[in-house]
């Protein structure tokens, strides 16, 4: 597939990235177009989540050098709600309980926040509600989870399922999903990546970070990225990713150690 | 950024009711002794059984002793130093509206009490009261209809003087405590509800209270009586301007339900805390509680507390009634120096009685921010139960938070429960809520109205917004 000629939505180049002094990314390069899909994967520990949070903009994490450009725009000095209402769109790993905050009213108060920058008129109540009902049937999900606390209770499956709900509200131009798929059954997958395969559009990008291949036999990627010891080691397309599954990661990094070395 | 000062700059936001009213008023002489106390009894025409009253509970307070077992460190009050009464000058009580100094109204407009007939609240009647002196209440009339009593306890010392001697001082004795006695001995006043037999009381009933010397102690007396089978909700809210010395706050609440009665008591408090290096601010030593006589009556009190620089108060009930409830809910929000300490004590003594205890505290900057509670079960008290819940929440890193859960269970057959959690904003909660397009600020705001929002959903519909606004208004700040 050549999609060179749309447009640049993410471009990432040369970033390096610590935590706590620990230094974790060295030189991650990305370029994510309008209409792709991209997948990254990789071992434990090699930089795939702290890569999605710089993006998103935890304030844990600091970055040494390299750019992030969204649409061109410098976006490291962004707060993360800023960047979340021009359309970056982070959906989270284990996404956090907040005991007593209705599940509705967040739900609303960040669409709302994101339409704001669009220039679109703010819902009230009632109009967020009719959205939201359209919403909910992309991930299946039963209307009761909008009366309860944000994903207080909620087991591993609801949590996914409302972090793609959240997606689709936000209508974001960069998705990034954190291993959306991990801890979930079969039919809760399939669930998950009907709704992305749904939200996908040709003006808007899908990162998918996961360890499996699983996710991608449902979501077909346009790019499968290697990342390893923070660095993106090796691009291919879904070919690469099966390769993993039946050789594993440390074939792929000793392999591409000796090409670099062969060099 | 520091997300931590950032979170308690949101926090730290100044006081916006420091204004002083300037207006004409009738002080006597500083100073305590039976001579004051008869002239305050004098200047309001009581009875002589209220004077007695008085004295009695004055030679009380004589041989009693500050106490000092909380911990809370305050300047000694001199209480020699304190005048016992301060009025507006003009006529105190007025027949209407129109008579009231128009400065008094103005005064409770900018505090968001309009008084007028055009402007005040559709359903709630309000009783206002300035320094010492109840200054209005609406909608008397109204209620009249209905047989409840809604007025300035001294206007009820002077038409239901039977009632007064009835009930005042039956909950709380004047030798309950050092502060009770005080009360006691010098309330100038306050407000008195009554309830008849059968009626539920048709609107919210309010008293706002509004310090504005600086120098006057503050001795409100309020008392509630709900009779067999009625009903009523009521808050009281209250605000002080801004001093650089401590103003005194020594209120005593009696409430009293009889067979199968409700009353549910509420407050917000806002009083001024002092500035953020501790000066100034409001001493609020209050003594809340409720009996529960009758069989299936109920008592629940709800607080948001955020004002005063110092706080102590147990708001409590004695369920006396076979089958009775006693409820309390607490938000107390402390900052800077403020300390806190409240909770609530819970008697149980006829039996299948239960209570339910939940108690949200959250300190920031240097404050200390205690629950004490008692959960007492007497040999008597068969079949009864009580659940308690409560929970911290520390905003930086030099708060202090407390539980001190006392329960004393001589009753084998009961059931007590108790929960406690301390836990912080965290910085994922924070960063999942920013994520999503919210501000840093209204994150913060967001994640403390949802750690609180067990007690808001049990205040009044009509207040519970207005507590959460205060809720956002005292985390209100710039973020850097």
């Amino acid at each position: 597939m050549n999609l060179s000629n749309s447009e640049i939505l993410l471009s990432i180049e040369d970033l390096h990235a610590s935590v706590e002094d620990k230094k974790i990314l060295y030189g991650v390069n990305l370029i994510v177009r309008e209409g792709e899909i991209h997948a990254i994967m990789g071992p434990n520990g090699s930089g795939k989540s702290t890569l999605s949070k710089i993006i998103a903009g935890h304030p844990s994490y600091k970055v040494i050098s390299g750019s992030i450009k969204f649409k061109g725009i410098n976006i490291l000095e962004l707060e993360p709600e800023k960047r979340a209402r021009i359309g970056i769109f982070l959906g989270f790993q284990y996404p956090v309980e907040i005991p007593g905050v209705s599940n509705l009213e967040f739900l609303r108060v960040s669409t709302n926040s994101r339409r704001n920058e669009l220039g679109k008129s703010e819902l009230d109540t009632f109009e967020f509600e009719e959205l939201v009902t359209e919403s909910l049937k992309i991930v299946e999900m039963d209307p009761a989870f909008l009366e309860r606390s944000v994903n207080e209770g909620f087991s591993g499956g609801e949590k996914k399922r409302n972090e793609i709900l959240q997606m689709a509200l936000l209508d974001p131009l960069v998705a990034i999903l954190d291993e959306t798929d991990s801890g979930l059954d079969i039919d809760a997958l399939r669930v998950v990546a009907s709704g992305i395969t749904k939200l996908s559009n040709p003006n808007s990008a899908t990162i998918l970070i996961t360890h499996y291949q699983r996710l991608l036999n449902e979501v077909t990627p346009d790019f499968v990225h290697i990342m390893a010891n923070g660095k993106i080691i090796k691009t291919g397309n879904k070919e690469l990713a099966m390769d993993i599954e039946k050789s594993g990661y440390e074939l792929i990094n000793k392999r591409t150690k000796k090409k670099e070395v062969a060099k | 950024m520091n997300q931590t000062n950032t979170v308690e700059e949101i926090v730290s936001q100044p006081y916006k009711y420091g204004f002083v009213t300037d207006i004409e008023t009738e002080k006597i002489p500083k100073g305590l002794n039976k001579e004051v106390i008869r002239l305050i009894s004098n200047k309001k025409k009581e009875p002589e059984f209220l004077l007695n009253f008085r004295l009695r509970a004055y030679d009380q307070w004589l041989k009693m002793e500050e106490p000092d077992w909380s911990g809370l460190s305050y300047t000694k009050i001199d209480y020699q130093d304190l005048v016992y009464y301060a009025a507006p000058k003009k006529d105190i009580k007025k027949q209407s509206l129109d008579e009231v100094d128009p400065k008094l109204l103005d005064t409770f407009e900018k505090l968001g009490i309009p008084l007028s007939e055009q402007k005040r609240l559709t359903n709630v009647a309000v009783d206002a009261v300035f320094d010492s002196v109840s200054i209005a209440t609406t909608y008397k009339e109204k209620l009249a209809e209905h047989g409840v009593i809604f007025c300035s306890i001294s206007e009820a010392v002077s038409k239901y003087p039977e009632l007064i001697e009835k009930y005042l001082g039956t909950v709380v004795p004047i030798n309950d405590n050092f502060f009770a006695a005080l009360n006691s001995a010098v309330f100038s006043d306050g407000s008195f509800v009554f309830i008849p037999k059968n009626v539920n009381c048709p609107m919210e009933l309010s008293s706002y209270f509004r310090i504005n010397s600086g120098d006057t102690g503050q001795f409100e007396r309020t008392l509630i009586i709900a009779e067999e089978f009625s009903s009523v909700s009521y808050l009281e809210g209250c605000t002080a301007p801004m001093f650089d010395t401590n103003t005194l706050h020594a209120a005593v609440v009696e409430l009293v339900a009889l067979d199968q009665a409700a009353i549910k008591y509420s407050t917000v408090q806002n009083w001024y805390a002092g500035n953020e290096k501790g000066v100034g601010g409001i001493y609020n030593f209050v003594t809340k509680r409720g009996e529960c006589r009758g069989r299936r009556s109920k008592i629940s009190w709800s607080q948001v507390e955020t004002g005063s620089a110092i706080t102590w108060k147990y708001p409590s009930c004695i369920l006396q009634g076979d089958e009775s409830i006693g409820e309390f809910y607490s938000i107390a929000l402390t900052n800077n120096l403020q300390k806190a300490d409240t909770g609530t004590k819970m008697i149980h003594i006829g039996k299948n009685t239960k209570s339910k205890i939940v108690s949200k505290g959250i300190s920031a900057g240097k404050s200390k921010n205690s629950y004490r509670g008692l959960v007492s079960i007497s040999p008597n008290a068969v079949g009864s139960r009580n659940y308690s819940q409560c929970d911290s929440m520390l905003i930086g890193d030099e708060a202090a938070a407390n539980t001190y859960p006392y329960i004393q269970s001589k009753q084998p057959q009961s059931n007590i429960e108790h929960e406690a959690s301390t836990c912080r904003i965290s910085e994922d909660q924070l960063f999942y809520l920013q994520s999503r397009g919210i501000d840093f600020e209204e994150a913060v705001s967001m994640i403390i109205s949802g750690f609180c929002s067990d007690v808001f959903n049990e205040l009044p519909m009509e207040f519970a917004s207005e507590a959460d606004k205060l809720l956002a208004l005292k985390l209100e700040g710039s973020v850097g």
